[in-house]
């Protein structure tokens, strides 16, 4: 703290709205914006309901009922409150899986995020502070890795690697590695520019020191906006490399796998096709009009 | 017939905490050739009352008038396609930013050419050699090498006079001219001022010079309208005005001309702040910055009044002579 | 503009070379190598193996390897398929047409439909029909296409029987593939009928295909439309008294199309990832119907010069939208 008074007159502009008021302005200005509170709200469902999946599912998600293969759902002729959406070929309950399903999407998003973001920004400082070679090297081979189209570069990753969904994860968070490396190489490289930056170095602080106590906090808000954007691509990807038969394996209830496995008889049972879809669905719409919220609430320059 | 009589304009933008009046209560005339300035401080309402003359204040604004008359065509009541063909035509505008008043993506001959062509101004196969012509009168040398440069290549005295050239191309009868020279060098304001005048003269256009620059107005206008927090405030032939100010704004204004402070130890300056949005004083506008208002300024707002030669909104006008 | 090509030539030579080590050291990071891997369980005679190995190169130091796949790249030869012992350029070159036809026909349609509503939205903002295409848009953006795809295909093929569910052209039809483009050699072809069959098999997967080019374009032109009518040189324009239609599209769109070019170019890449999703989806037999097909094979020559091919297409790509992006905005390169 020693090292903050001394550089008391530059502007930290995180720290100052550190304050509850700023808090209360900020979550006014996040519910002008209909649609993010929509999805944030939807987001709180799907989190609680992946909490509590143990309790709050009616079946176990693996659990195969011999009497029920392809019960429809409830209102269709054949449905039985048993099973509300239905069961799939095997007799598993489509909403118990559809429950499980969700804590392994928000399990897959969290995770991918928390390597991609911390590895990419680790990345991205080294790359603003360092330049010169260090700089070169990094951001070339980021270059390179968003040549590839980030599905096929995942799949290739995860043929390497061999099929499962610890791969699929890691695949997916090197594929969106180039991403948060160069959004905070570019928001370091503009902080590093800044008054408050040079003051605090000529007060003495160390390159660790400036790189993640003064530079990072100022970079956060396009990098939280990023992550939180970035979740339901990670979701989608996952999905779609579950659908391709690369990612959870069967009988694991991740939704893009379960998909795959109704390939062979959806058409005679639609409700196996229409619900992990939408669930996948409006998990992604949902992350994905939270972040757009989150991004005209943090960043004012992109306000209407 | 005046060419352009605007009677009790008033525009009012919708924005976020309410309605906003930014021009209440304005009158302007024009005579066929004649040049009148409009002065006044930035957020007047100086701009915004010539877009609505000519028509180009849009959503989210909203305007409305007793009467708007032009070379005696009732502007209110056309139609948006009738009055298209009057806007670029008959009464045309020069704005302020010439760097970005002109398409970075298109050549400055084609944007000339495309204003000869929307108003049929010449035969399809003369419109070459009267763009050419067009900026040769505003002064480009070798202007048919400069046809096909884009505005980024051109410097902002340039872009100007390419802008004049557009507003005179199909020869109007009043030319609007909206700062057209505070974005640039000093240098190159006088030459356009001296352009601007030269043209009006030579066409007898009616010429309205939006500026808040005192020596300018001095030197170029017939008649002068000082606006202030979107109203106007005085209005008289300029050898009066500067001789005679009738509104103490007016009279600030004079007052704070360098010129006007030789010998003085101070340049006197105007305290305080135009009102902005949310910050209007009751009765006149002027009354927290006037140094004569009383308790009859701070309540009643004064209506323009005056006597054949001037108009001042004011309930102490200033009498001739100090 | 030839000193911008350039310069934009001499940024890719480190890329594609980057691209290029990267698959190859893909097969080399595989475990065990590519032989045993595609042999797998069956098992293999040493001596076999010792030859297979030879045949492919294998027995070579690495950086030696590297340097011939190199030398392989530059002249065209990209390694032979270790199922199908064709060469890898071969089975891309006719393979090629039927993706490139499907990603066209889907990018066309995200722009004939995504710039006139993203247009018209930014025109109307704040209007219920801007609101509700700005949802749309999101829901588009956030739509898992193979879960999409095969909605359609359940709707449209299944249930109403208006599209074919799978293929380039009915069965019935024997089309020589002058062009690879099917919707070409059908229309060429003798066969009545057979274009309208090449058509209702492209339609589905090329709406399925273009549903997030689609989205991501009708938003990307309505912000930038917003951005540009606020510019002064619009008030110019309308000062001269053009119709707001000239307005809007000479003056406006003129300049919203430079980001928006640059945001379709950056979805190429998603596109190709969606084309393979697609294609398995409607067995379309394409570039990424085959590279998920090598995988399954354990095909690694395949899928390590497809890959490639695919990020050389996407650099060209890149290299084409600089170019345009040039060519749109006078203030780059002239």
């Amino acid at each position: 703290m020693t090292l903050r008074n001394g550089v008391k007159g530059s502007t930290d502009p995180l720290r100052v709205q550190g304050s509850a008021l700023a808090l209360l302005s900020f979550w006014c200005r996040f519910a002008e914006n209909k649609g993010a509170v929509l999805g944030l709200a939807f987001l709180c469902v799907i989190l609680f309901l992946a909490l509590a999946a143990g309790i709050v599912a009616p079946h176990s998600p693996i659990e195969q009922y011999r009497s029920a293969f392809l019960t429809p759902p409830v209102w269709q002729q054949g449905g039985s409150w048993n099973f509300v959406l239905g069961t799939d070929d095997v007799g598993r309950d489509l909403l118990s899986r559809l429950i499980h399903g969700a804590r392994l999407s928000l399990l897959i998003g969290l995770s991918v995020v928390a390597l991609s973001l911390s590895c990419g920004t680790v990345l991205g400082l080294t790359a603003a502070f360092a330049g010169g070679v260090v700089d070169g090297l990094i951001m070339r081979l980021m270059d390179v890795l968003l040549v590839f189209p980030s599905l096929l570069l995942a799949i290739v990753i995860v043929a390497i690697l061999g099929p499962g969904l610890f791969n699929a994860m890691l695949a997916v968070a090197i594929v969106m590695l180039p991403g948060y490396t160069r959004l905070s190489r570019a928001s370091a490289l503009g902080e590093l520019a800044r008054d408050y930056v040079t003051a605090t170095r000529c007060a003495g602080a160390g390159h660790l020191y400036l790189m993640f106590n003064t530079v990072l906090p100022n970079c956060l808000a396009p990098l939280i906006v990023q992550a939180s954007l970035g979740f339901s691509g990670a979701i989608l990807d996952a999905a779609s490399l579950g659908f391709l038969g690369l990612g959870a394996q069967p009988p694991t209830p991740e939704w893009g796998t379960m998909l795959a496995g109704a390939l062979q008889y959806y058409q005679r049972a639609w409700w196996v096709l229409t619900f992990p879809g939408l669930a996948v669905l409006f998990t992604v719409l949902a992350f994905n009009l939270f972040g757009d919220g989150l991004r005209d609430a943090l960043d004012p320059k992109l306000r209407r | 017939m005046p060419l352009l009589e605007v009677r009790n304009l008033c525009i009012a933008f919708a924005t976020a905490r309410g309605c906003f009046r930014a021009v209440d209560g304005v009158d302007i005339t024009l005579e066929a050739g004649e040049v009148l300035c409009i002065v006044g401080e930035s957020g007047s309402g100086k701009s915004v009352s010539m877009l609505a003359a000519m028509g180009l204040i849009g959503w989210p604004g909203r305007v409305s008038a007793e009467a708007m008359r032009f070379a005696g065509t009732d502007l209110l009541s056309l139609s948006s396609r009738q009055r298209r063909q009057l806007v670029g035509k008959d009464m045309a505008m020069v704005f302020q930013e010439p760097m970005s008043s002109l398409n970075p993506c298109y050549p400055v001959g084609w944007q000339i050419a495309e204003a000869l062509r929307t108003h049929h101004a010449v035969p399809r196969a003369r419109v070459r050699d009267r763009v050419v012509e067009l900026l040769e009168q505003v002064g480009i040398p070798a202007p048919a090498t400069r046809l096909g440069a884009f505005p980024h290549q051109l410097s902002g005295g340039m872009n100007q006079r390419v802008m004049i050239a557009m507003a005179i191309s199909c020869s109007p009868a009043l030319l609007i001219a909206d700062e057209p020279t505070t974005a640039l060098d000093v240098t190159i304001q006088k030459q356009i001022l001296d352009l601007l005048v030269a043209l009006q003269r030579q066409r007898g256009m009616g010429l309205v010079l939006i500026t808040h620059d005192m020596g300018v107005v001095a030197e170029t206008a017939h008649r002068v309208q000082v606006m202030y927090a979107g109203q106007m405030v005085e209005e008289q032939p300029t050898a009066a005005l500067f001789a005679a100010p009738r509104h103490p704004y007016t009279a600030a204004l004079l007052d704070a001309l360098p010129e006007r402070a030789i010998g003085r130890a101070r340049l006197p300056t105007i305290p305080g702040v135009v009102p902005g949005i949310d910050d209007r004083p009751q009765g006149c506008l002027f009354n927290p910055r006037c140094r004569y208002a009383d308790d009859r300024c701070r309540t009643e707002p004064p209506a323009l009044a005056g006597a054949p030669g001037w108009r001042a909104r004011c309930h102490y006008p200033l009498a001739v002579g100090p | 503009m030839l000193r911008f090509l350039l310069r934009r030539l001499g940024l890719i030579v480190p890329t594609f070379v980057g691209v290029t080590l990267l698959s190859f050291l893909l097969i080399h990071l595989v475990p065990g190598d590519p032989i045993e891997v595609r042999v797998g369980e069956h098992g293999i005679a040493p001596a076999r193996l010792a030859a297979l190995r030879h045949t492919f190169g294998l027995d070579q130091p690495l950086w030696k390897q590297f340097l011939d796949y190199e030398a392989g790249v530059v002249t065209g030869g990209l390694g032979v398929s270790v199922v199908t012992r064709q060469p890898v350029w071969d089975e891309f070159a006719t393979l090629f047409p039927a993706t490139l036809e499907l990603s066209l026909s889907a990018i066309t349609l995200a722009l004939l439909v995504g710039l006139p509503l993203g247009i018209v939205a930014a025109v109307k903002r704040g209007s219920v029909f801007d609101t509700g295409l700005m949802g749309v848009s999101v829901t588009g953006a956030s739509m898992p296409i193979f879960w999409w795809g095969l909605m359609m295909i359940l709707v449209f093929s299944v249930t109403l029987g208006w599209t074919p569910v799978s293929g380039r052209i009915g069965d019935m039809y024997d089309v020589p593939p002058w062009t690879g483009f099917m919707l070409i050699d059908s229309w060429f072809s003798d066969d009545e009928g057979a274009f309208s069959s090449a058509v209702s098999h492209l339609i589905l997967p090329a709406i399925v295909l273009g549903t997030q080019p689609l989205a991501v374009v009708a938003r990307m032109t309505r912000s930038a439309m917003l951005e540009v009518l606020g510019e002064d040189y619009i008030r110019t324009a309308r000062a001269k008294g053009l119709s707001g239609g000239r307005v809007v599209v000479v003056h406006g769109l003129r300049n919203a199309l430079i980001p928006v070019v640059t945001v379709v170019g950056l979805q190429v890449g998603a596109l190709l990832g969606g084309a393979i999703l697609t294609e398995t989806i409607f067995s379309w037999p394409g570039v990424g119907h085959w590279l998920v097909e090598s995988i399954q094979r354990r095909d690694y020559p395949v899928l390590q010069g497809g890959t490639l091919l695919v990020a050389s297409l996407v650099i060209l790509v890149n290299l084409a939208v600089d170019m345009l992006y040039g060519v749109l905005n006078p203030r780059i390169c002239r």
